[in-house]
């Protein structure tokens, strides 16, 4: 994954004319500024707001709704830990509480370094190989208590 | 002359490392001057194979697995390219009882085929089903999905050519066809499997809707979470433009029907579908009120067909095999076969497609093999996060939506997790509620206010703090989300909780409070 660049008016104004056109653009846009942020960062809000003729409240309002939309960059790392039922099933929630003892921080928090974020994810469609998670976007099963606090510490990324 | 072999692309494969074992498999052959050629097919389904190498030989398809980065060096020299003996062969695939006993109609190609080769797609049977509907026309083709009795496999099990049917008759100059494949229940990845196993098939059935309601327009909503589906329904859509098959002439006939793609961000409420007709809008994925049914005022007010992958997906065979072969599967008024998934504390996990009436029992004990722990079955839980626990008592319940629903629970998206003899049902009907307030859409008052009162009442039963009253407190707040919510996540998050309470009543006495991480 390439490292999220810093705020540029200049970029953001691309990416939402490249997504504008199409009939219900926001989400297409939002994501395209998080992937390039990583983040939606306040300054895009009166820009989106302004491409799509509608009210900068309602452009918030939609950031705010959906779990994936960060107003702050995460952690260089992001670890999404499944915690639906079929992983909890297989030893979930032991792999959750270790891999969170490693990183020293709680579900949806970042180290202080800003090395790593640990955040929940309610099923990845592993479920028959699971506890799974997510690790920069790379899916990984079968995962025990051991193999998560590795994953965490980045031993095994 | 080349040898094919086959090592999966599926997410649940790569996530247990099927690209190092393909890049491993691509360097012995380098190594050793042979010619392979590595197709990245689907899952076949059964994951405890995974990654499962199939190399192509004159007695058929061979498999060995599961297969670990480390072990493929051995495993060439052992005569992979040959399908040698090796002690994680496990011969045909197909011959396998898992994959065997199976009646795979709409999962026929999974794990088969190349899922981005149209000529594989074409070659097992694929555009038939189109063939057939361009001959047919919109009322015949709708008239072949009612008389197949198919009903809509995301959970709630509305006949299929009645909402087809509403959509056509339905007067306006724009119509769309919307594919739910926001999956978002535990312990389901049929849509999943589906998408990257084989995306063409979901494409036709998109084009089969479009034609037969009229809608020119068709987006796939699909999760955040399933990266590998959105890339592999993307290549597939740009492959079929360039085919001809989507556009402006579909396979040369005077239809239109574009497609594209919309990924979700996360939020388990728009696989509800009027909330995902909203996030397609570009809003907060908040539940409308019904009526109108989407059918008369969906995506942008527009008439618009909402069903979901595995609907979609039933109808080329339908149209390819005529209705009755379809409805001739089955039991009651649920006809046809269920892709029903596998999941949890259980042996063989995965994907089997199967005629309804089979039982919780047969499923999870015969197919499933029982757990993978070795401990013993305490509960089942059926249909996903608002799907009802089942204890063994009642293991003798046929796969059917009837039959589960006079039972107290739902059979859903197909999605059955297997939990042993330590769950704690308490703490399941307390992440039950949980799950509903951490996904409400807050639209309306009983799933907003009352997911976050029920975690505290379980909280208080589970501390030992007025027990009985707390309890018929529970069960009056059950009922008031039962009946007073707008859609299925408020009204449905009661399933758990009552038959956790109901099935498991020992597990709510009096008890120390547990310490858990705030959410």
């Amino acid at each position: 994954m390439s490292p999220p660049r810093p705020w540029n008016a200049e970029v953001a104004r691309s990416l939402i004319d490249a997504e504008e056109s199409q009939e219900g653009a926001l989400l297409p846009i939002l994501h395209r500024l998080q992937h390039a942020f990583g983040c939606v960062p306040d300054e895009a809000v009166p820009l989106v707001a302004e491409a799509l003729n509608i009210s900068r409240a309602e452009v918030h309002g939609v950031v705010t709704f959906y779990h994936d939309f960060r107003r702050q960059p995460a952690g260089r790392r992001v670890v999404k830990l499944c915690q639906a039922e079929a992983c909890q099933a297989r030893g979930g929630r032991a792999v959750t509480a270790a891999a969170l003892a490693e990183a020293g921080v709680a579900l949806g928090g970042t180290t202080a370094d800003g090395e790593l974020t640990v955040e929940a994810v309610y099923c990845l469609g592993l479920c028959a190989s699971g506890p799974a998670a997510l690790v920069d976007g790379q899916p990984v099963a079968r995962l025990n208590e051991a193999g998560a606090a590795a994953l965490v510490s980045g031993e095994m990324a | 002359m080349s040898v094919r072999v086959f090592v999966p692309g599926d997410m649940a494969a790569v996530a247990v490392g099927a690209d190092a074992v393909a890049a491993a498999v691509a360097s012995e052959a380098r190594r050793l001057g042979r010619n392979v050629e590595i197709v990245r097919n689907g899952s076949r389904g059964l994951f405890e194979l995974e990654t499962l190498v199939e190399v192509e030989t004159p007695a058929g398809r061979i498999g060995y697995g599961p297969i670990y980065p480390n072990e493929v060096a051995g495993l060439v020299a052992a005569g992979l390219f040959e399908g040698a003996d090796h002690p994680k062969r496990v011969g045909r695939p197909e011959d396998l009882p898992f994959l065997k006993r199976q009646t795979r109609l709409t999962f026929a190609r999974c794990g088969v085929i190349d899922p981005q080769s149209l000529d594989d797609y074409r070659d097992h049977g694929g555009w038939k089903g189109l063939e057939r509907a361009l001959a047919l026309g919109p009322e015949a083709i709708v008239d072949a999905v009612k008389a197949s009795g198919l009903r809509g496999r995301g959970g709630a099990g509305f006949p299929t050519g009645i909402k087809w049917d509403t959509v056509r008759l339905a007067n306006a100059r724009q119509k769309y066809v919307v594919c739910n494949a926001d999956e978002g229940d535990s312990g389901t990845f049929a849509d999943r499997m589906l998408m990257e196993g084989d995306p063409f098939l979901l494409i036709e059935g998109m084009i089969v809707a479009g034609i037969a309601t009229g809608a020119t327009r068709g987006y796939i909503y699909t999760r955040s979470e399933y990266p590998f589906a959105i890339d592999a329904m993307q290549q597939a859509i740009e492959t079929a433009y360039a085919a001809g098959l989507l556009g402006s002439s579909v396979a040369g006939s005077s239809y239109t029907f574009d497609l594209s793609v919309r990924v979700g961000a996360g939020a388990y409420v728009c696989g509800e579908e009027t909330a995902l007709l909203d996030s397609l809008e570009g809003k907060r994925g908040q539940v409308r009120a019904k009526p109108p049914l989407p059918a008369h005022a969906g995506l942008f007010g527009r008439p618009t067909l909402i069903n979901n992958v595995l609907s979609l997906a039933a109808v080329p065979f339908i149209l390819a095999e005529g209705p009755e072969s379809y409805r001739d599967f089955g039991m009651g008024r649920s006809r046809g076969t269920m892709p029903i998934q596998l999941a949890g504390d259980i042996r063989n996990g995965g994907l089997y497609e199967t005629a309804f009436g089979v039982t919780l029992g047969e499923l999870v004990e015969e197919i499933g093999g029982g757990t993978l722990s070795g401990r013993p079955v305490r509960a089942v839980q059926v249909g996903g996060p608002l799907g009802a626990y089942f204890p063994r008592a009642l293991f003798d319940t046929p796969f059917d939506y009837e039959a589960f629903t006079e039972r107290g629970g739902l059979i859903g998206h197909g999605g059955v997790v297997v939990f042993n003899d330590t769950v704690d049902m308490a703490q399941q009907a307390r992440f039950a509620l949980e799950f509903c307030a951490i996904e409400s859409c807050g639209k309306c008052t009983p799933c907003r206010i009352g997911s976050t009162r029920g975690v505290e009442t379980v909280d208080k039963i589970a501390a030992g703090e007025r027990p009985a009253e707390n309890l018929a407190l529970l069960e009056d707040l059950c009922e008031t989300m039962k009946f007073g919510s707008l859609c299925a996540l408020g009204g449905f998050t009661p399933y758990p909780v009552m038959s956790a309470l109901t099935h498991f009543p020992e597990d709510f006495g009096a008890r120390q409070p547990r310490l858990e991480p705030a959410e």
